[in-house]
Formats: C-alpha cells, structure tokens, sequence
C-alpha cells in the first residue's frame, strides 16, 4: 500500500478543511516579531508565502521571495515542545478545609491540535520528550493528555540553514517517521504521503491526483539538497571526548567568558525537559497553587542546596549544558540529546555555537 | 489514586524535639486507605508539603504505631516550618521514593556504617534495622562525626548500640579542645583507620557532607575496601521525586529515580568532580 | 482580625510603586482586612509616626529630609521592605552619581537658591538595614502579594534573581536581539516583570536591576558588534538601576572619554 497522492498547489486548504472537520484545531506557522513561530490558525490562507528564514549564530531574519511556497523556511522559533511540555503548567490545588488539606489534580482536556508544518528534527526531539515524559515510572500525566490529542502534518526539508546539522545527528532533513502525513513542497503542489492509519484516513479524504514519475524525482532532488548543510557533530556519541574535556576546568573557560548564563538555548532547545515547581498563592491564602515552569541549568536556583550552588560558576553550568545534550543523554536514553536543529546556536544572544564548542573541545582532549 | 504530582493529605500524631533546630515528627495519612496501602523500604524518601509554601525531600527514619517518622533540620523556608509544627498541623505528603540500603545482599557480611553531620538520618533508619535483625550480619561498626560532642544526637541511642553484642561504636568531634570519654579527635576519616573490619568482607553505608564522604572514600580506599562494597545517600535539588523536573542530575544519574542511594564505584567519577 | 500592620513610605521617588498597591484591585480591599495600613499617605492616611510591623519604603535617598526620614521609619518598623528601583538602587536619579548634577540643575531650573539635595542619590540599603528588597520600575503586583502572603506566613518570599530572557521564552516571545538586533538587557535583568518590554518587541531596560551572574562584558560586546554606537551601549546600561555596579563597571567600559564627548 503506497498511501500517496499529490494536492494541486490551489487545494492545500483542503487539509485544513478536513482537519477541522475531524475536530482539531490547526497550529501552523506564523510571523512573529520578524520570525516564524507555531500558532493557532484560522484558514490556511493565514500561512505566510514565500517567506525563507535567514539564520546564524544569534541571528535570525526573515525574508520574502517571490515564490508561493508555503514551507520554505527551515526553522521555527520554538519546535514542538510548548504545545506539549508547556512554559507553565499548574499541577495541583491545595485548600484547608475542615479537618485537613484538600488536595485537587489540575486536569485539563486539551484540544485536539494539528500541527502543521513539523520537520524531522521536531519530530526526533518529540520522541525524546515523549521518552523522558511519558516512559519513566511516572509519566507525566499533563504531557500525556497533550500528546495524545495530537496529529503531525510534518513536511520534508528542501533546504537548510546555516545553523542546522540534522545530517549529523542522524535526525534530518528528511522525515522518517512519527508524523501522521508528509509533505513535499512543489511549486506545483504537494506530495501528501500517509505514515499512520489516521494519517490515511484524512488522505482518503483529499482531492488526491496520483502521483506521477516526475513528482517523486523532483522531490527527491529537493530532498537531496537540503543535505547540504555547513555544520556537522564530530560524532553521534561524543562521551569519550566530553567525558575527557569534562575534568579540565581550563576547557571550559573561553566559552564561559562569552556565555551570558541566559539559559536561551536551553529554553528553546525541543529536547530540553527541566522544570522548577512554584508554589502560588491568592493574597487571601485561601489555596495554594504548585505551578510548573519551565527551568534551566544556567540557573542558579537549578543546583541550589541549603547554603550553596552546586554549579555556581558559568564554566559549570555550560558544562552541564553541553555534556548533558551531546554526551550524559546517551547514559541516560541511549542516545544524544541534540537532534541538529541549530535553535540553540541561533537564538544564543551572543551566537555561541554548541557545534563550534563540541569541535573545540575534541580538538583540545585529542591534542592534549 | 491521585496523579504522581498531587500530595495526599496526613497529620503530625507527635512530634519530639531532638536538639534546638532537629525535631522528629510522627505522620499519618488523613485517609486510612492510603495510609493502609503505604509500603516502604529502608533508605527511601517522601515528599513533604507545607501549605501556601512548598515540598521538601525527606527521608524516612522509621514506621512506629502506624506513624511514618521523619527527623528533619531547620535549615530554610520550608523546614524551618516543618519543624515548628505542633501535633494536629496538617501537611501534604507522597512517596515513598527512590531505592533502598542493601540490606539484603549485605547478609553475612560486616556492615560498616559512616555519617556525619546531621547527614545520619538515613543511615540511622538502615542501623536500626540491622540492629533489628542482628544475627543476618557479622560484625557492626558504626562512625558518627561532628563538629561539637554536644552535636551528636540521640546520645543515649548510641550508649544502647554499644550494647549490642559484637558492635563497635566510635564518635569523633573535630572542632573540639577537648573530647569527651570514649571519643576520638578529628574527622570521621581517622575513625575508618582505627575500626576492626574485614575490608574484603564489609558492606559500608555512607551518608554526610560531600567533603567528608570525599575524604572517607579516599580513607576506605587506603584501607582496602572495594568501592565495589561502598554505598552511600546523595542530595540533590528536588522538584519533583519522579524523574521528570531534572534538578536531581548529578551528570548521567537522577538522585530521586537512579538513587539517593548509590554503589559508590557506579557513580564515582560524578562525584568526585566538583560541579556536577 | 489584622494580622499585621503595614506603612508605605516614600522618599525621593515618582509614586509608581506606591500606586501598585492602590491598583491591586480587588486585592487592595483583601491586603486592607489582612493588615492594618497605618500610613500611606497616597491612600489618604498620614500617621508618619505609628509603629508598624512591616514598612514598604519606596524612593532614594536624595535629601538631608530623606536621611532623617529613613532613620526613623527603621526604628519604628519591625521588618523594612525596599520597594522600587530608587529604594533599591538608588534610582533613575542615581544618573546624577555619575554626573556632575550641580552643573545639571543649573540646566534645568532657573534658580537653584531652594535646592536643598545631596551629592548622590543613595539606595535605602546605605543608610539602613533593609530586611528585603522588593525590585522593578515600577514593582510588580504579582510580587508584592506573594511578599505580603509569605510574611503573614512568617517566611521570606520566593523571588527569582534569573534573567528576563527565562520569562521571555515561557511567555513564548520571540527574541528582539536575535531578530532585529535591539539593545536588549534581559540576559543581565532579574526577572519579575513577565518580560513585559520584550512582549511589546522593546528590548529591556533593567528596571528589576541586576539579574545573578549578570555577564554585561560578553552583552555589551556582542551589542557593540552588533553595530550600536558605544556610547549608546554605554548608556543603555546606566538607565533606570545605574547605581548598580555591574552596568556602572559596563557604562565605563564603553563610554566614549568625556574629552570626545566634549568636542
Ligand atoms: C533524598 C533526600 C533526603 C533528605 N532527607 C532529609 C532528612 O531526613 N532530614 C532533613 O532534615 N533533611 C533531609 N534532606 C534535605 C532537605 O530536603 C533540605 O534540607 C530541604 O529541602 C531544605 O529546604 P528549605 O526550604 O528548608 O531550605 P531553602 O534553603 O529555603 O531551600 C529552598 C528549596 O531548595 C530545595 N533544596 C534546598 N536544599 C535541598 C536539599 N539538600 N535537597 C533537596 N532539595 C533542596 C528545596 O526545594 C527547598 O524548598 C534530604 C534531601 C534529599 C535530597
Ligand atoms: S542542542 Fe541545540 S541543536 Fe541540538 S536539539 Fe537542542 S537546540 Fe537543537
Ligand atoms: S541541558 Fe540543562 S536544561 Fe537542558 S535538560 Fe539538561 S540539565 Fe536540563
Ligand atoms: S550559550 Fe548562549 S543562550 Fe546559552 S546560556 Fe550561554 S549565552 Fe545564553
Ligand atoms: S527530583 Fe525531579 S528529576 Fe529527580
């Protein structure tokens, strides 16, 4: 069963039309403050064309070609994971009543979302989020309710940006698997190909044409070039020189003087999962509200012990950062943290560049 | 059930004053079911829950007359509060969580015991249960340091373990002109030089500041004993207790799910780096 | 049954953050049946005197007035909150520290005879000891209850010294510096606004002050780099929390030497 069909380029809005009829709410993308981001929308005439991102170390802009492309970009602002791990969860409520504390779950039912647009590199991180959240001895019961009333449009990359390096992680440019439909992007139209039954089920439902020889070549040349990308990982599992670099504090340093110990790259890194529990009262304290928000090791309240930091300097807590991503995450879920899609290199303020320190400290453990 | 986040609610039945800033508290879930279904081990945590302030990790000490008791420290916002607590306050609690001392595999075996600080809670839970069950194990030595012989608590806890037969007590103070009878000066380190046990044979619990567990690794190493045959209890920054928030790292183990107690050669490296 | 009882004083200030308090909204009336306010005197009561438990001070210390003023209001409270980038820094008026504002006030006022201020604007914290340091220009709402809550509950609030860009990435903003290479100063901000600038697409300006580990020699360079003019740079850092170290050691860093300027 080849569960294939092309879209006419003018039919497109047919997957939002069916989309909604299933009941989901479409999350696709949209420009905000000169980016693309993940949004709620409306039509599918809300999704900007022609628009291609420009990125590089701390550096992101937009640009507007003079195609009707829909998918040309490469990276959103933030992948998947605000949709799912979201900024602020609230988890439970306590009261005082009459002879105890009253504990109440927060439970939400969420909407059921489509989402749009989603690349290999989302989808790779998604199942690494959906490994720490959901397949520990307690899976989070927030994310889970999120995640399964999700469906994923992921469309395959046709180019990349300066910052990604997906080839070398193993986790792009194409998709692979775990989106319910795939999407090539021709000027033409789309080829529109099903990778779950619900995934077919909506195909089934579209003013599909057949898919001809040319379609399949052209895209596949599509594919081939967004192989082309500028940075690279040394390697998929990096433990050995990490693991070398990790006892030398002098390796550390260069990067720590530039580090603003922000925790940007953290908080838009889709793999990242920390969170800090706050606890919330109304002025009257008639309840008290644990709310979880998201969290990073660049904080000092992350490694906080009654009378001190552990990791208090900015040497540490980079350190931290990097070894956890590209070195800790292979003892921790049998692989690397990083899924190449460069967020962390481009949103960095001062445009450190996690493939540049990973390189850095190979070179400095192998010479030494 | 709750979800895994959500506390159950339960009271403090007593609460007993050890030192000026150290209480024990006896806790009871509200609901009998819960309490009924509560099971735990030796060296195992909870979740405590102070309204309107927030959850801290402690460990369990004991489960006396359906009470779970929990020794605890006045040392920040929220402990300071656990601790002023009178019978009858109400608290939020849930757990247990983590692994347990190895008491088990240990049978038939010297079991070595090293604290410090107030760092004994958990360790004292694993001796008095050992204590409990004298005969499974060889000889007992038991090394508790402070700073000041006045520190030390339950005194008398430990004139009574001098008691037990083939249990070997030794107490050091190390910021002390003049020790009392029967203890020694210095770190709990020059405890491990003096003590009688068979370093081939020995299964050595540890729990207490990171320097001086540092120091005692180093000190049980001299002394032949196989990392192999060491654990000890590690602290992390908790937010949650069930593997998820990520505070609890310490490089590739979590302290709330892999642990909080260790097979020191399983997690060596990390520890003895400073800053993971 | 008041718990306790409350002063807000200010000193040398604009009111801002004393009008958080009165915009509280429905919490104005929940803070007024959980203490007693014995002196607010925006709100209408004057009683500079009473003894109180908790006093909110806002402003610097500008004046011979203010230093007396703040002598007295520490005896007669039990805990002193600082409230306000002016109370705890000294202030948007701390610019003068820098300057010479002898030669400014003859700028701006036509007779300076009645002047009556001091060399440098000081925060409360120089003078007396201050119990808590509650920050923003002006402080946040959502802040000052969770303050008010935890000492009814007789502990120190909970309250964050991470940076802006933390509450910028929960509130799913998209980065100003990284897209339209704005001056931003979240990275070296603590926290506490919800990145209300960046929510706008305005870069921050430090109003809650001087963040942990705040790394204003990496920031300024890359702002440099960026193509803004030093002495732009210079002064973004000396705005509204100048009396800080950390951006008076960035202000001296990048700003272009007084000769140059001169000519
Ligand atoms: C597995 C485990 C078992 C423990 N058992 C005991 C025990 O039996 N008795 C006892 O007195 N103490 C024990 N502790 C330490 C106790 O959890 C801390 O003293 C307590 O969290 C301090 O909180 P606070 O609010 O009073 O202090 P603050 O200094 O106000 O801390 C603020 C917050 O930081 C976090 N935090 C600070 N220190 C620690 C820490 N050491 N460990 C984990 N989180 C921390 C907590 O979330 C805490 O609420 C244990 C810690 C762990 C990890
Ligand atoms: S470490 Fe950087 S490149 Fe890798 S997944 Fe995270 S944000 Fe993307
Ligand atoms: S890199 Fe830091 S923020 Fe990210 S998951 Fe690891 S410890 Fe958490
Ligand atoms: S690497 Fe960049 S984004 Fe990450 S904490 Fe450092 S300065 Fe911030
Ligand atoms: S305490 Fe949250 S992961 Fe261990």
């Amino acid at each position: 069963m080849d569960q294939s069909v092309f879209l006419p380029q003018g039919d497109f809005g047919q997957i939002f039309e069916r989309l909604r009829e299933a009941g989901y709410r479409v999350v696709g993308p949209a420009e905000q403050e000169g980016a693309l981001t993940y949004d709620v929308l409306e039509s599918a005439d809300d999704i900007p064309v022609g628009l291609v991102d420009r990125q590089a170390p701390g550096h992101y802009r937009l640009e507007q070609q003079n195609h009707r492309r829909r998918f040309d970009w490469v990276g959103t602002a933030q992948g998947l994971k605000p949709w799912l791990f979201v900024a602020e969860q609230p988890l439970w409520v306590a009261r005082e009543v009459e002879g105890g504390l009253r504990f109440e779950e927060v439970r939400e039912t969420p909407v059921p979302t489509a989402v749009i647009g989603v690349r290999a590199c989302d989808l790779a991180a998604l199942a690494l989020q959906d490994r720490h959240f959901l397949d520990g001895d307690y899976p989070d019961p927030h994310y889970r309710a999120r995640r399964e009333s999700l469906l994923l449009v992921a469309v395959n990359c046709h180019r990349s940006a300066d910052t990604c390096f997906c080839v070398s992680t193993g986790d792009g440019p194409e998709v692979t698997f775990g989106a319910d439909l795939v999407l090539d992007e021709l000027d033409q139209g789309y080829l529109v190909k099903a990778g779950s039954e619900r995934g077919a089920e909506l195909l089934a439902r579209l003013p599909g044409r057949p898919v001809r020889g040319w379609h399949k070549r052209r895209a596949k040349a599509l594919r081939k070039q967004a192989r082309t990308q500028q940075r690279a990982l040394p390697s998929r599992d990096l433990r050995g020189p990490l693991y070398a670099a990790r006892d030398d504090m002098r390796h550390w340093q260069p990067v720590a003087e530039r580090c603003l110990t922000c925790g940007n790259c953290a908080a838009v890194c889709p793999t990242c999962f920390c969170h800090r529990v706050d606890e919330e009262s109304p002025l009257d304290g008639s309840l008290s509200r644990a709310v979880r928000r998201w969290d990073t090791c660049f904080n000092d309240e992350h490694s906080y012990l009654v009378g001190h930091v552990v990791r208090k300097s900015a040497e540490h807590k980079y350190r931290q950062w990097l070894t956890h991503k590209l070195a800790i995450w292979h003892d921790q879920y049998d692989r690397s943290g990083c899924t190449g899609c460069g967020r962390c290199i481009t949103w960095c303020p001062v445009g450190i560049d996690i493939v540049e320190e990973a390189e850095r400290l190979c070179r400095e453990v192998g010479e030494s | 059930m709750n979800d895994p986040w959500t506390p159950y609610s339960a009271r403090v039945v007593e609460r007993v004053v050890e030192t000026p800033d150290v209480v024990t508290l006896s806790l009871r879930f509200t609901d009998p079911e819960v309490q009924q279904q509560y099971r735990f081990a030796c060296g195992q945590f909870n979740m405590l829950y102070l309204f309107g302030l927030g959850e801290v990790p402690i460990s369990i000490m004991d489960y006396q007359d359906g009470c779970l008791q929990h020794t605890i420290r006045a040392v920040g916002r929220v402990s300071r509060k656990l601790v002023a607590l009178e019978p009858g306050a109400m608290i939020g609690l849930r757990g247990p969580y983590g692994n347990s001392w190895p008491l088990e595999a240990a049978r038939g075996r010297d079991l070595v015991f090293i604290t410090a600080g107030l760092g004994c809670a958990p360790v004292i839970a694993a001796i008095r249960r050992a204590i409990a069950e004298r005969d499974a194990y060889r000889r007992l030595i038991i090394m508790q340091g402070v700073k000041h012989s006045e520190d030390l608590l339950w005194q008398a806890q430990y004139d009574r373990w001098r008691e037990v037969p083939d249990c070997e007590v030794l107490l050091a103070a190390s910021e002390e002109a003049k020790v009392p009878f029967a203890w020694s000066l210095g770190m709990v380190t020059t405890l491990i030089d003096k003590a009688r046990f068979d370093p081939l044979n020995s299964t050595v619990m540890m729990c207490g500041p990171e320097p001086m567990m540092r120091a005692s690794i180093r000190a049980l190493e001299n002394n032949g004993v196989a990392m192999d045959n060491c654990y000890f209890s590690l602290e992390r920054n908790m937010q949650c207790a069930l593997g998820l928030c990520g505070h609890c790292q310490m490089g590739s183990p979590f302290i709330c799910k892999n642990g909080p107690i260790f097979r020191v050669s399983d997690v060596r490296d990390w520890f003895l780096l400073e800053g993971y | 049954m008041a718990q306790a009882s409350i002063a807000v004083h200010k000193l040398t200030s604009c009111s801002g953050c004393q009008s958080v308090f009165l915009n509280l909204g429905d919490d104005l009336l929940v803070l007024n049946e959980l203490v007693e306010i014995s002196h607010f005197i925006e709100a209408g009561l004057n009683n500079f005197d009473a003894e109180v438990d908790i006093a909110f001070v806002e402003g610097s210390i500008t004046t011979p007035d203010d230093e007396a003023r703040i002598l007295k209001v520490r005896e007669r409270s039990r805990f002193v909150v600082a409230i306000g980038a002016c109370a705890c820094s000294g202030g948007v008026q701390a610019l003068r520290n820098v300057k010479d504002s002898v030669g400014w006030a003859g700028a701006v006022y036509a007779d300076t005879e009645y002047l009556d201020s001091l060399a440098e604007s000081r925060p409360v914290a120089q003078l007396v000891k201050v119990d808590l340091e509650l920050w923003g220009c002006p402080i946040s709402g959502r802040q000052l209850i969770a303050t008010v809550r935890a000492l009814l509950q007789g502990v120190p609030p909970v309250l964050p010294t991470e940076k802006v860009c933390q509450e910028c990435k929960r509130a799913g903003n998209v980065c100003v510096l990284v897209t339209k290479a704005a001056p931003c100063l979240g990275p070296v901000t603590r926290a506490g606004c919800g990145a209300l600038c960046p929510s706008f697409g305005a870069p921050c300006y430090t109003c809650f002050g001087a963040s942990e580990q705040p790394n204003c020699d990496s920031l300024g360079e890359r702002l440099v780099g960026l193509g803004i003019p030093q002495r732009q740079v210079a002064e973004r850092f000396v705005s509204i929390s100048s009396g800080l170290e950390p951006y008076q050691k960035a202000w001296a860093r990048w700003r272009i030497p007084a000769k140059q300027l001169d000519s």
